[in-house]
Parts: structure tokens; sequence; C-alpha cells
């Protein structure tokens, strides 16, 4: 057995109206260990952790935190009794300074009164850093921190809460590769400091390097827990999936023809300058780069929606002029945003809302809906795309992250494009629907379409793209044939050299 | 077919406003059932909310884009003063009357529309200010003073009937047909939905947003004018200083009903059905002799309460 538990959820259920999220699930955790939680999104991960917190409480089963029973009422009732959580979307209060984001809620103040004292606020504060070896200055306000450093003072604050067991959730989704190597080598203090870590992710090269121990869900049941050791890739795989997966990127030989999208010099003042590229038919274009390189910017203005100071598209050999997202469906381009929380997914509106908003004129007959078209529609994608849901009516906030792209995806589908862009396209999405989509994109390049695919993850860059481009700060560095890409050479452009 | 917890939990929640109509319309007939409980009661009831109800019907389009319009009680003293202006008997035709009052209504509600969708003001603000401009443009034409002296025909949209149902009605049922069309047939209903679920996402669509939501206010202003219509040709008296409000019991009909603040949930039923539980609550309240600054009083409980549950029932996850 070796190390005692800190952490025992037996038999946990949970249903909601019309699903049952979580189904007599267990989840065991050593102390002073690094427990990775895995599982394709709607496997009930975050549902467990929710009911951990105390957002809601279970239909059926016991928590033990520490050796006791616990019900927790709230996240900060779990805060105060050593439970922390660092959401994938961090919480932290951006028009703040770091110290008063670590002391909200118990701020020092002079005694008697209600004046805040900063002078100790600041000197605890940089002593708590100091122990942890990060060098942020207290005053520094948050919203000039970048997303790992932001996320290392959430860690920090959990600490001053005296934490025994901090949940993360997707903590590397949002940084680059070096901030993970910081990030894991403050976990190693961690644990040395008797600190329990959950470890929520979808990578499975994080799991072999820092996990001790792994449990595995699917559909809301509990699979299995094994330490790390003691599996390996596609045995994980098969329990997240319940099936084998062959190969992860099925890369086939496509052929590619004549040029269909040609951009030139396109510039949008202070954020990207003469961006000029091609995409020709049945090609995936990668776009590789450092989170603010611009990549997502030079896309939102091919495709209106953002304004461009200069620059030409040609489609087909044929200037066009697009000013909006809709003379950009009209010229047969898709494009697939990524954030879908922000301008993705329509959350209150149901499946079918979703997914025929894009194309929806080609429904209509004199301004009136065609609600037959529309459900067939609908539940075409629904089935081609293999979404998770009880019936199309389902409102999408209901349906998980996967499915909701899967959703989206659909969506842009039926505009029938010709150009489909593709930003972060498995972002936060399981292995199963991930491989899904890979499918689906490679299938779409079959049938002589071109796809623009901007990408943080560098084995996906590299196993799907038939060239690479690579931003940095706003300029494209340079272009890589299959071949010739390497992830050294694209780190390399992306920092914004080239030898 | 089992009765189980949540099943009636769930029925409950979605035909609550339709329950609570019920309920309202048992305890006035146990209370007062023989003055309530007869024909020309149920008429004096619909012609009464009439006014609000249409206006209730143009703000659920407003409030689905995740928007609102104050303005509504101003506006439609000001279109009623154009009406009743124009209503002397043998100036203008009745067509024209309507029509012009109607493209009053339009271009209040445009201004509002434009510098919400254009100008990017709040709502709020926006339609705060219309309503004190709408007020005093009501002021300015009618130098103060009620206008009367109304034609036949004018008149008879108030006060006469077609068969036993009163006009008013029946404006109020084509009022209601035009807009669950619009709304929940259309393409145009279908953007209108999509902005209040996500604007950004409804853009990256390829939905115009600004255009569209502009036109929502627009839309108001269009209902707001012809609820003046039936107002004035019903009191056969043209009133600058009236409809003070009457915005903020539109909106509540509309939130009794189901549309939401959080935006891109609403419809034409729920609204209609809100307007009769106001309706029925405010011809209650008044057969049971309540004060009439309590009733001011029920009234201002009762949004805020109807808001209360929709931020409980919508909060966005």
């Amino acid at each position: 057995m070796g190390k005692e538990c800190i952490l025992k959820m037996e038999g946990i259920s949970k249903s909601f109206p019309g699903v049952k999220a979580l189904d007599q699930v267990n989840l065991t955790v050593r102390k002073g260990t690094v427990h990775a939680v895995m599982g394709e999104n709607g496997a009930g991960k975050s549902t467990l952790m929710k009911i951990l917190l105390g957002l809601y409480p279970q239909d059926e089963g016991t928590v033990y935190f520490k050796g006791k029973e616990v019900h927790f009422n709230n996240p900060r009732d779990a805060l105060h009794n050593g439970l922390a959580m660092i959401h994938q979307e961090l919480s932290t209060v951006r028009s703040r300074n770091v110290m008063q984001n670590i002391y909200l809620g118990k701020e020092i103040t002079y005694k008697g009164t209600g004046v805040l004292n900063n002078k100790a606020m600041y000197a605890e504060c940089k002593t708590l850093f100091e122990s942890l070896g990060i060098g942020i200055d207290p005053l520094t306000p948050m919203s000039s921190l970048s997303v790992s450093r932001q996320q290392l003072c959430e860690i920090a604050k959990a600490i001053s809460y005296n934490a025994d067991l901090i949940i993360m959730d997707e903590p590397t989704s949002a940084i680059t590769e070096s901030e993970v190597e910081l990030l894991f080598k403050m976990i190693d203090d961690l644990l040395k400091k008797g600190i329990t870590i959950i470890y929520i992710t979808h990578k499975m090269d994080e799991v072999f390097k820092i996990a001790d121990d792994v449990s595995v869900y699917r559909d809301g049941h509990f699979i299995n827990s094994v330490p790390a050791k003691e599996t390996n890739q596609a045995e994980l795989i098969k329990m997240m999936v319940g099936r084998e997966l062959s190969q992860m990127f099925p890369k086939e030989e496509v052929e590619i023809k004549d040029t269909l999208l040609k951009v030139e010099n396109l510039s949008s003042e202070g954020v990207f300058e003469d961006v000029s590229f091609e995409l020709r038919r049945g090609e995936i274009l990668g776009v590789a780069g450092l989170i603010g390189a611009g990549r997502s910017e030079v896309m939102e203005g091919v495709f209106g929606v953002r304004p461009i100071s200069k620059g030409k598209i040609y489609i087909d050999g044929t200037e066009v002029t697009i000013r909006t997202p809709r003379d950009a469906i009209r010229n047969r381009i898709a494009f697939l945003t990524e954030d879908r929380k922000y301008n993705g997914c329509l959350l209150p509106l149901s499946v079918r809302e979703n997914t025929v908003i894009a194309s929806l004129a080609k429904y209509c007959r004199l301004g009136f809906i065609n609600r037959k078209v529309c459900n067939e529609k609908s539940k075409e994608m629904q089935k081609a795309m293999n979404i998770k849901t009880p019936t199309i009516e389902q409102k999408i906030m209901n349906l998980s992250g996967g499915n909701q792209q899967k959703v989206l995806v659909g969506r842009w589908l039926l505009t029938d494009p010709n150009i489909l862009i593709v930003d972060e396209p498995t972002r936060g999405i399981d292995v199963g629907a991930k491989s899904e989509i890979h499918k689906l994109i490679t299938n779409l390049a079959k049938q002589g379409k071109g796809i623009i695919m901007i990408s943080s993850e560098l084995p996906e860059v590299l196993g799907m793209s038939d060239r690479v481009m690579v931003m940095s700060e706003g300029k494209l560095i340079g272009t890589m044939n299959r071949e010739e890409a390497t992830q050294e050479k694209i780190l390399l452009y992306a920092t914004g050299k080239t030898e | 077919m089992t009765l189980s917890k949540e099943k009636v939990s769930a029925f409950v929640s979605k035909y609550s406003m339709y329950l609570i109509l019920v309920g309202m319309i048992i305890i006035m007939s146990v209370l007062k059932g023989e003055n309530f409980n007869t024909w020309n009661n149920y008429r004096n009831i619909i012609r009464q909310m009439t006014p609000i109800g249409i206006m209730a019907l143009g703000v659920t389009f407003c409030i689905i884009t995740e928007g609102t319009d104050l303005s509504g009680g101003s506006v439609i003293a000001m279109c009623s003063v154009v009406a009743a202006h124009m209503a002397h008997p043998g100036e203008f035709s009745l067509i024209v009357t309507i029509l012009v009052t109607v493209l009053a209504g339009i271009l209040a509600g445009s201004i509002n529309g434009a510098v919400i969708a254009y100008g990017k003001v709040p709502p709020f603000i926006a339609t705060l200010g219309m309503m004190s401009a709408a007020r005093g443009a009501a002021m300015l034409l009618s130098d103060g003073k009620p206008i009367s002296n109304f034609s036949g025909g004018f008149k008879f949209i108030g006060g006469g009937s077609i068969g036993i149902v009163p006009m008013p009605v029946i404006v109020f049922a084509i009022c209601c047909i035009i807009a669950y069309i619009l709304l929940q047939k259309t393409k145009y209903g279908a953007y209108i939905y999509a902005i209040g679920g996500n604007e950004n996402a409804a853009i990256v669509s390829g939905v115009n947003v600004k255009s569209m939501k502009m036109s929502a206010y627009a839309l108001a202003g269009m209902f707001t004018a012809i609820g003046a219509i039936v107002l004035t040709a019903r009191q056969e008296s043209g009133q600058p200083q009236m409809g003070v409000g009457y915005d903020m019991e539109a909106i509540t009909c509309a939130i009794i009903g189901g549309t939401s603040f959080s935006g891109g949930i609403g419809t034409i039923s729920g609204t209609i059905v809100g307007a009769l539980i106001m309706g029925v609550l405010a011809n209650g309240m008044t057969m049971l002799q309540v004060n009439p600054n309590w009733q001011m009083v029920v009234k201002g409980v009762v949004i805020v309460l109807a808001v209360l549950l929709d931020m409980y029932k919508n909060r966005k996850k």
C-alpha cells in the first residue's frame, strides 16, 4: 500500500435531468503523490471534481478527506479545509495586483481597524514566493503577467491557504513548452513539502513524466487506477476509449493540386505585418508559433472578423474583398475559432440551432425557415460527427467540450466550404474525439478542400501538415515542407530566428 | 407513465407560468366568482392590458438580444399625441393616420437601435435617454394638453367590436400572430436568438449583428405605436402625460413569460401568458378594492421577483 490515502471518494453517483453523469465512481489518492485523472470529455471528471469542491452534492456515495467524512458547502469551505483547485480558465482578478489576488478574502488589516496593512501583506507574500522559488514582485498587476505566471500565482495562493491537496485542471493547455518545465519543477517542490496533487489532463506524455498514479474514467464510470510505471500509452487509451485506437494522426497521401487561396502582404496595424502565404487544394497547412504570435489574428483578418489595414486575398486566382464573415462564407471559407465559449457556441440555444446558424439562408424560402430540412441536416451532422446528445433539441451548454466542438465542426461543414480554417481544433478534447476530428480533416483534404490548421501542439502540427508556416510576434518567419519540419526547427522559427 | 420527482419538477419548471395564471384565476373565482367570471369581465381584462401587451411583444425581441427598452411609456405617449392630431374627423384618412403613427414609433425605435447597435451605448442608457426625449416630444407636440375629437373610424378601433370580440382584442391577436411568426418561424427570428445566445459567435457565423439589433428596437417602436393607436382610440383622447410605468410593466410581462435578460431565451406565447397574468393581477386587485398605491407596490415586487427567478434559472455557467 505504501503511503496513506489523503482522499477517498467512494461510490459517487450524480444525475442531471436526462443524463447520469457519474455511476458509482471511485477515486483514491495517496498522500504526497501526483495523481493523474484521465478520461474523454463527458467521462465525468469535471463533475467529480465539482462534487469534491462542494459546488453541488452527490446523489450517492461518500467523500473522505484526510481520514474524515466531509461535505463541503462550497469551494471556499473546501479551501479553508486544505483543498484547493486551479481551474483551466484561471480565476485571477486581472484588474488587481498579485498581492491583492493572493490575499483576496483574507486581507491583513491593522488591528482593530478595517484599514489594509499593505506592508505586512507585501512582506508575507514576498517570503512565500521566495520559498517557492517564484520570482514575481507582489505589486505586479495581474493583467501584465502571462498565463503561466498567473498560474504560478494561483498555486502560491493555494499554498498560502495551507492546501494539502491541490487539483490542477489541464494546467498546461495554455502555456508554452518551456513553461511546462517550470511547472513540473514547482510540482516536484510541492511534493517535497508533503502536498498532494490531482492532475487532470489529456496529455499522455505529461502523465508518464510526472504522475505516480493514474485513474481513468469513461462515460461516467470508473475504469481503473494504476501506478503510472505499470502501464503504457496504448493501455491508457484503451481504458479511456474502450477500444483500441489505431495510429493517432492518420496522415494519408493526398494529391495536392493547384493554388486555392493566396494571401499577399496582409497586415493589421499593430497586430501583424506583411503576412503572405498560399494554400493549395488537398493541402493541410499547419500554422505554428508561440502564444501571442498573431496566428489567430491573421486568420481573423482573412475571415473578415478583424479589419485589415493592407493586403490582398485571391481565391482561385481572382481577387476577393472580405470585410465581414458573411463575405468569407460566401467565398466558401469556414472558420472554426479557438475559443468556443467566447465566439463559438450559442450556449443557451439547442444543438439544432447551433448547427444550422451559419448556413440558415439555404433552408429558407421568402424568409421562412423550413424546419423539416433543418432537423434533417442537424441529425445528419449529429450522425456524421458522432455527437453524443439525447436529442438535437438539447441545449448545447449541457454537452461536453468535445461534443460542443463537434457541433461547431458540423455547423461549418454545412456551409460547404472550400477553405476550412481551424484554430486549435482539438484543444481541451479527449483522445477519442481528437482522433475523429483529425480523420475528418484528412477526409476533407482528400475531397480537394484546403485546410489551414493553427495548433500549439507540435505533434499534431507535425503529424497532420503538408507544410508548416511559423509565425513570431506578428510576422511570418518561414514555411517548411513536411519532410524538413522538425520540432526543433519549428521552435527555432517560433522565437523569431531562422538559424 | 411513472410520476417521478424529476418528471414533476421538470413539468412544473416548464409550465410554471401557465400554472400561475390558472392558479390566479382559481383564486379570483373563489374570492369574487360572480364578478370575475363573466364574459364582460374577461373582455375587460384583455381590453385593459392590450396596449401594454402589444408593447410587451416588441420588448421581447429587445430582451432576447440581451438588451432592454425603457422608453416604451414615453414613446406610447408621443405616438398617442401624433395619432390624436391626425384622427380628427374629415382631416386625414384612417390609413394615413395609422401609417404615420406607426412610422413615428419606428423612428423612435430606430434611433434607440442605432445608438445601441452602432454607437455601442448600453441599451439601458440609450433607452433611458429616449424615455426623456420622447416624453418631451409628446409634450411639445401637444402643448402639454390632451387632444380629442376623433373620427368614427378611429374611435371604432378602440371601442368597436366585430361580433362579440372587441377591436382591441382583435388588434392584439393580430400583433401576437405577427410577432410569433416573425420570432419563431423566420430566419430573422433565428438570428435574433443567435445574437442573444452569443453575439460574438453570431458575428463569426455571418449574421449582420448591428443591423439586426437595430431592427429589434425599431420593431419594439412599431408595436408600441400600434398599442398607442388602440389606447388613444379607446380613451377617445391623446394624452401626453400618460404611459408612465408602461415600459416596466411590458418588461415584466416578458420576464414572467420566460424571456431572460441573459439573452437568447424567450417566446411569444410566454410573453402573452405574462401579459395575461399581469392583466388578471390588475383586474383582481381592483375587484378586491386594493388601494391603488398598494397596487403599485405589488407590481414593483412582482417584477423584482420575476427577474430574481430569471437570474436563478438562467445563470450562464
